[in-house]
């Protein structure tokens, strides 16, 4: 487990619901943080495990995201692709406390890797 | 007061046999929790401890939940107590109302009030609540700005209402909509302003929020969501509130609702472990053995908790632990029920199912009901209703208890009576076993025979079956009845398959039939489609949001608000996503004509911002490549400085139109194609459309602006202009077929106008005219647009009056800083390291 290694990347409200907001990562790929229709937040490499679309962009629905690329369906909370497609997206713990979206500095780090 | 020996009396090993002197206890806190210890000690052990309550309220122990009730002029405040003075004094406590406590000192043991009474303890809880958040806004500290806490709120609250006028209520969760609902009865004029674009999205979610919005504002509320307030104004007392986007609302109270936190200020300055509430154990004692707390003010396994239920459940643990033997308390799942003016809400659980969890909803669209159950590996993990909540209590129950509800899968979403009543697990022999008269459609009173006489008398589909009975083709709820009544009269015939394509997997209505309904039933949101069309799935999916979002963009022009999250990111980013990530520019460049401004201005950008590849596109402009998402905004600016605007080569809407030189240099050309083309792209652009449209010019037949493979194309000849419908360059070419020709160019204008209309109101989503036209025919086109010159006028009309909305360059509106998270990061991870080094 990462304890303690809780980073705060903003205020909830700074994204849109079925929105998603991005965060870089020093010497690593991007995180994607999804905010979905019902408020569960997740976290995911912004990384389709197709050709590498930028999952950040796609369309939200409950709590899966479409690629903006080919429209591939990744589940949020696993990273896997859903349906007939397979492939699976690192994901990284993320939380929400107060208001504030924390992810976990430690998991960011060896995802993004 | 002088105390010894409390160590040995707390064991009880070493207590004298003969009138112990009895250890004190001092309960900080007169509310709910406070008082439900002390009652569940009392009814364990009553005479184990001297206990002494101190409480900031000048009044005895109430119902704090019954504060909404009194508000609302249900209940006076004899009701609501629940502990009166002769229950202080019959259990022999002293109650200290109307002094706080000021301060903790754990080596002394004791506490000192405000009033500077010095008590000491052998326990001590701590059970202080929570403090109203107030949002740190100007204004924040005028008189008529209050909480909704306590008694002393409610009276502040009655005292402004008896002048009448109007209330703010800021927040729109639980709280805030009690607080507005009782300023309502009591006969203030309401509005609610809530941050969120979801009322109690803690809770609700987006479908069963909406409801809740609708029927709210019907009770003569005004609801504001998405509303962030800016300030409070007034001179010496409150007069108003402004929001950020510059709205004012009048108002001579305003009510705080916006959220409550731990009050552990106590706690803190006495040195015990504070996260954001009092750190306690299983046994709900703090980092000092000697001090407990329990309530809204504890964090418990990381948890803190705003309701009641969990309380109990702490109070027992607290008690078991002080008396007969510590049981330990776990956490809470918690439920939220609601219930204002009638409207009934309830949610309980986290619908973060993630994996493999799956939604079931049920909508009843004449009943205005929701109800969602999220369940995942055969268990219930979390659950919405709207309008009947009764099966609330046994949502929460199964899920509490894990149960495996495998066996009544089918039947969980109808409800405990429904899912327990035997004998009707197999929905097939329930539906088989109703009898004739059984009502199946509600909105058409359509009964089982008629539909099955509907189906003996040839409608083998549903279609059929709604077209020729009526039932299933209101609200739709019942067109799972309707197809199990297919498959039982039918059995093997019965295909299953609708003749139609239904939208998608969420809905069982066409393209046709939601469009209608969206008109014929004034639905102006996309919640507001998916109830009323009893959609199967929370907030629909990638296929059926976008094209919802489109029909409701295409009937209520300037009225409907576009939805972001809706739109596929070239539309939502105003470019052309490309495989790396990266994105491409390309601006309008009117019926291909240029200048060296714009050439100068693309240039630049190419440079500054090292764009790998500039390209001219077969639209006849300029494709700027590999720019930055975070670089967009800026990119468009230096475009809008050189007077260039969005070329929307990314949109379902109007492209390009292409021209030829035509008669201003051609030695063959008959007409202006060039000018005529840079008119018609100055009058249709911004438009959205089903799918993306396509227009070209050509000067004479020899058509060197291809267009007849355009979706609308005009050959000018000598006598006039050549109009064409249809065409497609794409996977599958199809020439245009001839619409009609006209003699001047304002009628050429005036027929692309109307026939761009009819194709965004008639075509499906994501249908191009070529197969719009072969689906329904060019004889219906030329009917519609060319012989029927009234018609064709009120479409040119509404294609003008919607494009007065929408011909803003979206470019213009990024560059200045609109919708700027969409370009941000939010925040930024950086190994540990690299922070320390700097
Ligand atoms: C840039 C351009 C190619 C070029 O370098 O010339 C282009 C590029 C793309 N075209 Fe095209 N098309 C371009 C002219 C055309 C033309 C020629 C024309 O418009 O005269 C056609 C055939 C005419 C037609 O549409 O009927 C054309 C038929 C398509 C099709 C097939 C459409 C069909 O109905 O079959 C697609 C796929 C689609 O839209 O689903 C497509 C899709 C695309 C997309 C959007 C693919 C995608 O989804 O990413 C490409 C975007 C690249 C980008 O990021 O800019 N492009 N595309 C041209 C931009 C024109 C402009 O200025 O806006
Ligand atoms: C209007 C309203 C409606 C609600 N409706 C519901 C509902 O429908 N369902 C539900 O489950 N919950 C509801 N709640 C929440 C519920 O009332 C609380 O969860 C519950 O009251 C918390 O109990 P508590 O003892 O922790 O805090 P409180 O009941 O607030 O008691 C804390 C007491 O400590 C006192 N205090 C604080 N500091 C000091 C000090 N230094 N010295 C002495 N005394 C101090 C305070 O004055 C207060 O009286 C509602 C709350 C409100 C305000
Ligand atoms: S022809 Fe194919 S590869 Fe070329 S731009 Fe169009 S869609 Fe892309
Ligand atoms: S890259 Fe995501 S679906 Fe192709």
């Amino acid at each position: 487990m990462f304890t303690g290694d809780w980073l705060d990347i903003g205020p909830i409200d700074q994204i849109p619901l079925r929105g998603s907001r991005t965060v870089p990562v020093a010497g690593g790929e991007e995180i994607a943080v999804f905010r979905t229709g019902d408020n569960a937040v997740f976290a995911l490499v912004n990384r389709c495990p197709h050709k590498h679309g930028p999952l950040s962009q796609g369309i939200i629905h409950g709590h899966s995201v479409a690629c903006p690329l080919h429209n591939w369906s990744i589940s949020l909370k696993t990273g896997q692709a859903e349906g007939a497609d397979k492939g699976c997206t690192p994901t990284v713990p993320v939380k929400v406390d107060a208001g504030r979206v924390l992810i976990c500095r430690a998991a960011t780090l060896a995802a993004a890797a | 007061m002088e105390f010894t020996g409390r160590l040995d009396q707390e064991d009880g090993a070493m207590a004298p046999a003969a009138a112990p002197r009895k250890p004190h206890l001092v309960v900080i806190g007169n509310g709910m929790a406070g008082c439900r210890a002390v009652e569940e000690v009392l009814a364990r052990d009553a005479g184990r401890f001297r206990i002494t309550i101190f409480g900031a309220e000048p009044r005895v122990n109430y119902n704090r939940i019954m504060l909404s009730p009194l508000l609302a002029g249900e209940k006076c405040f004899d009701d609501i107590v629940i502990n009166d003075q002769a229950w202080y004094a019959d259990n022999g406590i002293e109650l200290v109302a109307g002094d706080a406590v000021a301060a903790i000192d754990r080596q002394a043991r004791t506490v000192t009030s405000a009033s500077g009474r010095c008590v000491p303890y052998d326990k001590l809880l701590i059970a202080t609540g929570s403090d109203p958040f107030v949002i740190p806004v100007p204004g924040k500290d005028l008189p008529g700005v209050v909480t909704f806490r306590d008694m002393d709120d409610v009276g502040a609250m009655l005292r402004a209402a008896e002048n009448g006028g109007h209330a703010v209520v800021i927040g729109g969760g639980l709280l805030g909509l009690e607080a507005a609902h009782g300023l309502t009865l009591r006969g203030m004029g309401v509005t609610v302003i809530h941050l969120m674009s979801t009322l109690m999205e803690r809770q609700l979610d987006e479908a069963a929020g909406w409801l809740l919005k609708t029927a709210l504002e019907g009770r003569g509320q005004t609801i504001l969501t998405g509303a962030d307030t800016a300030e409070i104004y007034g001179d010496g007392k409150v007069e108003g509130v402004r929001l950020k986007d510059g709205r004012d609302i009048p108002a001579s109270l305003v009510v705080m609702a916006v959220g409550i936190r731990p009050n552990v200020t106590l706690a803190k300055a006495a040195g015990l472990a504070v996260g954001r509430g009092i750190q306690v154990d299983d046994h709900m004692v703090t980092s000092d053995a000697d001090v407990l707390a329990v309530g809204e003010c504890v964090e418990h396994r990381g948890a803190c908790y705003g309701l009641v239920a969990p309380l109990w459940e702490m109070c027992r643990a607290l008690a078991d632990g002080l008396t007969t033997g510590p049981s330990g308390y776990e956490g809470s799942v918690t439920s939220t029920k609601l219930k204002v003016a009638g409207l009934d809400v309830f949610s309980a659980g986290d619908f973060s199912g993630g994996d493999g969890a799956e939604d079931i909803v049920l909508r009843d669209a004449a009943r205005g009901h929701y109800r969602r159950v999220v369940v995942k590996e055969d268990r219930v993990v979390g659950a919405v209703l709207y309008g009947d909540t009764a099966d609330g209590n046994w949502y929460f129950d199964l899920m509490k208890k894990g149960e495996d509800i495998s066996s009544i899968r089918d039947n969980l979403i109808f409800g405990q009576a429904f899912a327990s009543g035997g004998g009707l697990a197999d929905p097939k022999a329930a539906v088989a076993a109703l009898s004739d008269d059984a009502e199946i459609c509600g909105c058409n009173g359509v009964s089982k025979g008629q539909v099955v006489a509907c189906i003996d008398g040839g409608a083998a589909t549903l279609d059929a079956v709604r077209a020729s009975c009526k039932a299933s083709a209101s609200c739709g709820s019942c067109t799972g009845l309707v197809e199990t009544l297919l498959a039982v009269t039918l059995g093997d015939d019965y295909s299953g398959e609708r003749a139609t394509k239904t939208v998608c997997k969420c809905t069982s209505f066409t393209h046709d039939d939601v469009r209608r309904e969206i008109v014929a039933q004034a639905m102006k949101s996309i919640p507001e489609v998916m109830q009323k069309l009893s959609w199967t799935t929370p907030d629909g999916c990638s296929s059926c949001r976008p094209a919802l979002n489109y029909y409701l963009l295409c009937a209520w022009p300037g009225e409907y608000v576009d939805d972001q999250q809706s739109r596929f990111v070239n539309e939502r980013m105003h470019a052309n996503i490309q495989k790396d990530g990266t994105y491409s520019v390309v601006p309008r460049m009117w019926g291909g004509l240029t200048n060296p401004r714009e050439l100068r201005a693309i240039a630049d950008v190419v440079e500054k911002y090292d764009a790998p590849m500039v390209k001219v596109t077969g639209g006849q402009r300029i494709d700027i490549f590999g720019i930055r998402k975070e670089d967009l905004p800026a990119v468009w600016a230096d475009l809008n400085a050189a007077g260039m605007v969005s070329g929307h080569a990314y949109g379902k809407a109007l492209r390009t139109v292409k021209t030829c030189v035509g008669s201003e240099w051609c030695r063959f050309g008959t007409q202006d194609s060039t000018g005529l083309g840079v008119k018609v792209e100055r009058m249709t652009w911004g438009s959205w459309m089903p799918h993306k449209f396509k227009i070209a010019v050509s000067g004479c037949p020899r058509n060197c602006a291809e267009a007849t493979i355009k979706d609308f194309g005009v050959v000018c000849v000598d006598s006039g202009y050549e109009l064409h419908v249809g065409g497609n360059g794409g996977i599958k070419v199809r020439a245009t077929d001839l619409l009609c020709k006209v003699g001047t160019e304002r009628e050429a204008m005036d027929y692309c106008a109307a026939f761009i209309q009819l194709y965004r109101e008639e075509a499906r989503y994501l249908e191009r005219t070529a197969p719009w036209i072969e689906r329904v025919g060019v004889e219906y086109i030329r009917q519609r647009i060319a012989d029927d010159g009234v018609g064709r006028e009120a479409l040119t009309a509404r294609f003008l009056y919607s494009q007065s909305f929408s011909q803003d360059d979206p470019w213009a509106e990024r560059a200045e800083g609109g919708d700027r998270q969409l370009h941000a990061h939010l925040g930024e991870v950086r190994p540990l390291a690299s922070i320390a080094a700097e």
